[in-house]
């Protein structure tokens, strides 16, 4: 079966309802992997025992900006390919975005308290990830607005495409500028700097953290084409002749 | 495991962190149990969609 054959809406529900009890399952396994891990990593030389806060902050703020590079692919298609499954992978990917963005800023805020001092400073990272998630919660709020799906899926790709200017400079906002925030110190080209007994769960905790990202996408998706379904079935109801 | 002084902080992390994947377990859970109800009752009436018919349709 080729991709394009795949990409037909009832096909897509088929064979995601045959992935997602595995996809669920490598989830789950994941998880408990990942926070066995946790249990015994030791504590960081200078942070303490609040470094395991990063093993759901990084993953969280990975998958965030997964999230917008997502919505962004799938805004190509709705815009170049105008297909209409695009649409569905674009908007159910927002809302699952915006979650994870929330948990990183709401976790990193709980660890800068004991570790900086503040819960918030106004510098490019902290700053560039608020404005990811507000542009998150733009995107919602326009797929809510406009009341037909194939206006509101051109309209939000368009804004979606526009944002994603925003994710180089989330990346690249710690070497741009003076940032209280630290430099990359996982995906950076003179590799890790990260103790293997830290870097190890913190692995297996990103790979969780996807996984749960893809089920979730994946479980929202197919409730948008039954969405989709709902109101092509309200729409032939209000078309019938009246008394049927 | 011993958390430390920070205990708190690291506590009430996780505890934001479940509440968050929770409530969107929860969300895709429930969207999904009123739509698939919604559309038994579609076609409990009658009202199928236009791919069930001979003259098609993409959802």
């Amino acid at each position: 079966m080729s991709l394009i054959e795949f990409a037909n809406p009832s096909r897509f529900l088929a064979a995601s309802g045959r992935a997602l009890p595995w996809l669920s399952a490598a989830t789950a396994l994941a998880f408990a992997l990942g926070i066995f891990q946790i249990y015994f990593a030791p504590d960081d030389y200078q942070q303490g025992a609040t470094v395991k806060i990063m093993f759901i902050h990084v993953p969280a703020a990975w998958l965030g900006l997964f999230g917008w590079l997502l919505m962004s692919a799938a805004a190509l298609g709705t815009l170049v390919w105008r297909h209409p499954l695009a649409d569905v992978a674009g908007k159910a990917a927002a809302p699952i975005g915006a979650a994870f963005t929330l948990m990183c800023l709401v976790t990193g805020s709980l660890w800068g308290r004991p570790m900086w001092g503040t819960y918030w400073v106004w510098d490019a990272r902290l700053t560039s990830v608020l404005v990811l998630f507000l542009m998150y919660l733009g995107v919602i709020a326009l797929w809510r607005t406009i009341e037909d799906p194939t206006q509101a899926a051109r309209a939000a790709a368009v804004l979606t495409v526009v944002g994603a200017i925003n994710i180089p400079i989330i990346k690249f906002s710690v070497d741009w500028w003076n940032t209280l925030h630290q430099p990359a110190s996982v995906l950076r080209l003179g590799g890790s700097t990260i103790h293997p007994a830290i870097l190890v769960p913190l692995i297996v905790m990103a790979i969780a953290f996807t996984l749960l990202f893809l089920s979730l996408h994946l479980a929202a998706m197919r409730n948008e084409i039954m969405r989709r379904r709902v109101r092509s079935m309200m729409m032939l109801r209000a078309g019938a002749p009246a008394g049927s | 495991m011993h958390l430390g002084p920070h205990a708190a902080f690291i506590v009430t992390a996780y505890a934001v962190a479940i509440a968050i994947v929770a409530g969107l377990v929860a969300w895709i859970v429930l969207d999904q149990r009123h739509l698939a109800r919604m559309l038994e009752q579609f076609e409990a009436r009658g009202i199928t969609r236009r791919s069930d018919r001979a003259d098609g349709e993409k959802w």
